[in-house]
């Protein structure tokens, strides 16, 4: 078996007294959907950042695509092919819809310092920009400030700009966030299909769509990950019923 | 939204018109006035490369603003002295040549605004405003108290320098320069603007973890920012000084940074002729309100606080619409 | 140099230093708790110190010129405070400097206006004046060190007020949770109204007391600022603390740079140009310091980041 693309390895973060993560571990195989899962104040945002460079582990390793990525920063694991949606859109607000995609464009191409030639006709860029934005559906609204786009609009955007990266690696914090049930729905097939193409660590509410995606899930409760199996496997697990799930049923 | 464009052509081709005029009837105050619009606007467009495109709030511009004029001022002094700059390990004469002048000016305040710049970047939001003011200030009382070069009284340029083929002593020819090199800088600021580098630079202002996730570091693109805008500042420096061939440590004072800010905003942050009509407005204001009371700063004060308080997008804003649209 | 000319500069620095944390103390605490950056915190130092001048002249009494110095100040502050600074407080900085930019050009030539371009001199009061004996056999005039101890006292009790009292306890809960003091049933407005006069009180007391030693004019109060915010930065903004120990390491760095640099070249170079190295030098040594501290602890010797 061949190593996993993402492999964290006993990741423990300390906030004065506060164990926000507790000797995490956690892969991501190539092709699959692992979702991570928790009550609110489990830690999934601490885990987060130390996943994508934000915030450095205390003790413990991250390896990615077969290399040290623990001291990498934010910078550094996006170059080394980490493709991360936020929770809270977070775009370039004044600029169109195509340019915050012509940007994620750029950051994979690198060669940023180029002050001469207008960007915005780049074809190579231009033609990497607009196939992520088609593919999510924001094609028709490319020339659209993204102020004026609306809440699912932007969220659909978070996707494109990850996408213009070709990332090795999708990291995905609520990406169904506020879209609603059409959204949702949509959001999943695309998923779905996505994770053909690179795999997918997926921090989600919806407890629907976890289910329906999911190949592996993670269930973090305060800081520790009690359980990783299939869906079928943590449906049934009573040590997950008991912590996260109480009395409610999930069938 | 077509208006900005038409705006910024009138303006640009009226300050020409305005200096033709005034050529014609033998009105050479009026040329020198509007060189001084030329100088100051070339000032702002360096300010507003790290101010409007990159979000950086400098407060010490007139840090660049001195060392251009500071290099004129000793360049210059030498020659007329006929005193060598530096005997060992290499001899360093002055010139009074403008082009040898500016590019000396242009390294100087980008080497500045390089060491800065990688010092001040390490921070943001009022930090980062404190520390551009306070290095500003440093460079003041530096200035003051070196007696080499004038100290507190600055140091006066008897004859303006040369440019190959012109004569830079009549007010036309100098104003021609000074016009051709805002311009040029113009030109370089809506390039910029449109390049990777502008796109990744305006992005790292308007969000900057966005630009990190897509694999962006913002600090090198502040940093070059910072650089660029900080040797068009200090061209601008060399000329100012050429314009009254007089320097002093006022260039680097604070106000002096203030004043180039205001140009930015009265006309229009991040707009291509903000500072031009910035700088045009700001003269027109201290010829007419300076010659109404001697004490226009007030007036001056609170058509600032006007424009900050009701009328954020300057006086392009006004005219041609709140935002700035790209294809 | 000798155990007494170092003691004497020693507390001068130490007087410049605590003058530096009445301005610094007012600034980081406008910033902690509304997040405003006030350039026109100098000018309300001018204010003080020609308020103090004008009341000394009429009346005589350097006490009352202190409480109209005081007065003054925070008038002026709570007035700016109503009208133009609490429209800033959901403004980028950049807002915020400029606006602020502004109200020093109208401060400072509307003072022009009223009290013309001439400095005004504020005179030390008799019971003041002259040198006292230290310890050691140290002359040091009797002002200064009453500045020293006006200075500690003041930073005394506000530490008091923000550990002790009501106030203090919004004050605190301000800086970390707006919408917190708000549920509380604190009146927001009020308090900023109130912490925007604490802090230009504090600058126009510093400025009287300067204006005792320098003379008193209009453009006097942008070099202290500048220094102020050197001050914060060294320190951490935000911390009351922070300003004390930056305002004191910047009180002391400058006044013992300009002794101890020149002495320190004149041991190599000869006198005329150790002496210019030297002051040149001696007037940059509190912004490199700074630049150290930016090196090794961006976020300044007590901040929060």
């Amino acid at each position: 078996m061949t190593s996993p693309l993402l492999d964290i390895r006993g990741i423990s973060k300390s906030f004065g007294a506060i164990k926000a993560s507790e000797d995490v571990s956690l892969t991501l195989e190539c092709g699959e959907i692992h979702a991570l899962i928790g009550p609110n104040g489990a830690g999934k945002s601490t885990l987060i950042k130390q996943i994508a460079g934000n915030l450095e582990p205390d003790s413990g390793r991250i390896r990615f695509d077969g290399h040290d990525v623990t001291a990498l920063d934010t910078v550094a694991r996006a170059r080394a092919g980490l493709g991360r949606t936020f929770q809270i859109s977070s775009l370039a607000m004044e600029m169109s819809v195509l340019q915050n995609a012509v940007l994620g464009a750029l950051g994979r191409r690198g060669r940023v310092m180029r002050f001469f030639r207008d960007v915005m006709r780049d074809a190579a860029l231009l033609e990497v920009a607009r196939e992520a934005l088609d593919e999510v559906g924001l094609g028709a609204v490319a020339g659209t400030r993204v102020a004026d786009l609306s809440h699912g609009q932007r969220r659909q955007l978070e996707v494109a700009v990850a996408l213009t990266q070709s990332p090795k690696a999708f990291l995905m914090d609520e990406p169904m966030a506020g879209l609603g049930g059409e959204g949702t729905a949509r959001l999943t097939v695309f998923l779905d299909r996505l994770r053909h193409r690179a795999p997918i660590l997926l921090v989600e509410h919806d407890m629907d769509a976890v289910f329906a995606l999911a190949d592996r899930i993670s269930v973090l409760v305060y800081g520790r990950i009690i359980a990783t199996g299939t869906p079928e496997a943590i449906r049934r697990d009573p040590q997950v019923r008991e912590a996260y799930l109480g009395d409610e049923a999930l069938s | 939204m077509r208006r900005e464009p038409l705006l910024n052509g009138a303006v640009f081709l009226g300050l020409l018109a305005l200096v033709l005029w005034a050529w014609a009837v033998d009105e050479p105050f009026t040329i020198t006035l509007a060189t001084r619009v030329a100088i100051l606007a070339l000032a702002g467009v360096g300010l507003n490369l790290a101010l409007g495109l990159g979000g950086l709030v400098s407060l010490g511009h007139a840090v660049f603003f001195g060392i251009g004029g500071y290099a004129m001022g000793i360049l210059a002094s030498h020659a007329q002295s006929y005193s060598p700059l530096i005997e060992w390990p290499v001899l360093i004469e002055g010139t009074k040549s403008m082009p040898v002048i500016w590019l000396v000016a242009m390294s100087a305040s980008g080497l500045a605004a390089l060491a800065i710049g990688a010092l001040s970047l390490r921070t943001s939001g009022v930090y980062f405003i404190m520390i551009t003011l306070a290095f500003g200030q440093m460079f003041y009382y530096f200035a003051i108290s070196w007696p080499a070069y004038g100290g507190e009284d600055g140091l006066s340029i008897y004859v303006r320098n040369g440019f190959p083929g012109l004569n830079t002593l009549d007010p036309i020819q100098f104003f021609a320069i000074c016009y051709v090199i805002l311009g040029l800088a113009l030109w370089l600021f809506s390039r910029l603007s449109r390049s990777a580098f502008g796109l990744a630079l305006g992005a790292a202002r308007q969000n900057a973890e966005r630009v990190m996730a897509v694999g962006i570091a913002p600090y090198r693109l502040r940093l070059v920012a910072f650089t660029l805008s900080g040797v068009i500042t200090g061209l601008a420096g060399a000329l100012f000084a050429d314009l009254n061939r007089f320097v002093s440590p006022t260039m680097f004072s604070w106000q002096t940074s203030g004043e180039i800010m205001v140009f930015v905003i009265l006309g229009g942050v991040a707009r291509l002729f903000g500072p031009v009509i910035g700088a045009a407005v700001f003269i027109l204001l201290e010829h007419m309100l300076g010659g109404l009371s001697e004490f226009w700063h007030i007036y001056l004060g609170a058509v600032l606080l006007g424009v900050v308080l009701f009328a954020r997008g300057g006086i392009i804003g006004l005219i041609a619409g709140r935002e700035v649209h790209h294809d | 140099m000798s155990l007494i000319l170092f003691t004497e500069q020693m507390l001068n620095g130490l007087q410049f230093g605590v003058m530096l944390f009445l301005m610094a103390a007012g600034l980081t605490l406008i910033f902690g708790v509304m997040g405003l950056i006030n350039l026109a915190h100098g000018s309300l130092y001018m204010v003080g110190a020609f308020a103090a001048a004008w009341v000394a002249g009429a009346s005589g009494s350097f006490l009352l010129a202190l409480m109209a110095s005081l007065a003054a100040a925070a008038a002026a502050g709570a007035l700016i405070e109503l009208t133009v600074i609490r429209r800033l407080y959901a403004r980028d900085h950049l807002d915020q400097v400029l606006a602020t930019f502004a109200l020093i050009l109208i401060f400072s030539e509307g003072t022009r206006w009223a009290f013309g371009s001439f400095p005004l001199f504020l005179d030390i009061p008799p019971l003041l004046s002259g040198p006292v004996t230290l310890p050691g056999g140290i002359e040091y005039p009797l002002y200064r060190l009453t500045i020293i101890l006006v200075g500690l006292t003041v930073a005394a009790a506000l530490f008091a007020l923000i550990a002790r009292t009501r106030i203090g306890i919004q004050i605190r809960a301000g800086e970390s949770d707006r919408e917190m003091i708000a549920a509380l049933g604190v009146n927001i407005s009020a308090l900023y109204t109130l912490v925007f006069a604490l802090g230009a009180a504090l600058a126009g007391l510093a400025g009287a007391l300067i204006g005792a030693i320098q003379s008193v004019q209009v453009g006097m109060g942008e070099p202290v600022l500048i220094l102020a915010f050197v001050v914060i930065v060294i320190g951490g903004i935000g911390s009351i603390k922070g300003a004390l120990v930056g305002a004191i390491l910047v009180g002391l760095t400058d006044t013992l740079g300009r002794i101890l640099l020149p002495a320190f070249f004149s041991q190599f170079m000869a006198p005329q140009a150790a002496n210019s190295v030297g002051s040149s030098l001696a007037s940059m040594a509190i912004y490199i310091l700074m630049a150290v501290v930016l090196v090794v602890r961006p976020g300044g010797l007590f901040g929060k980041a």
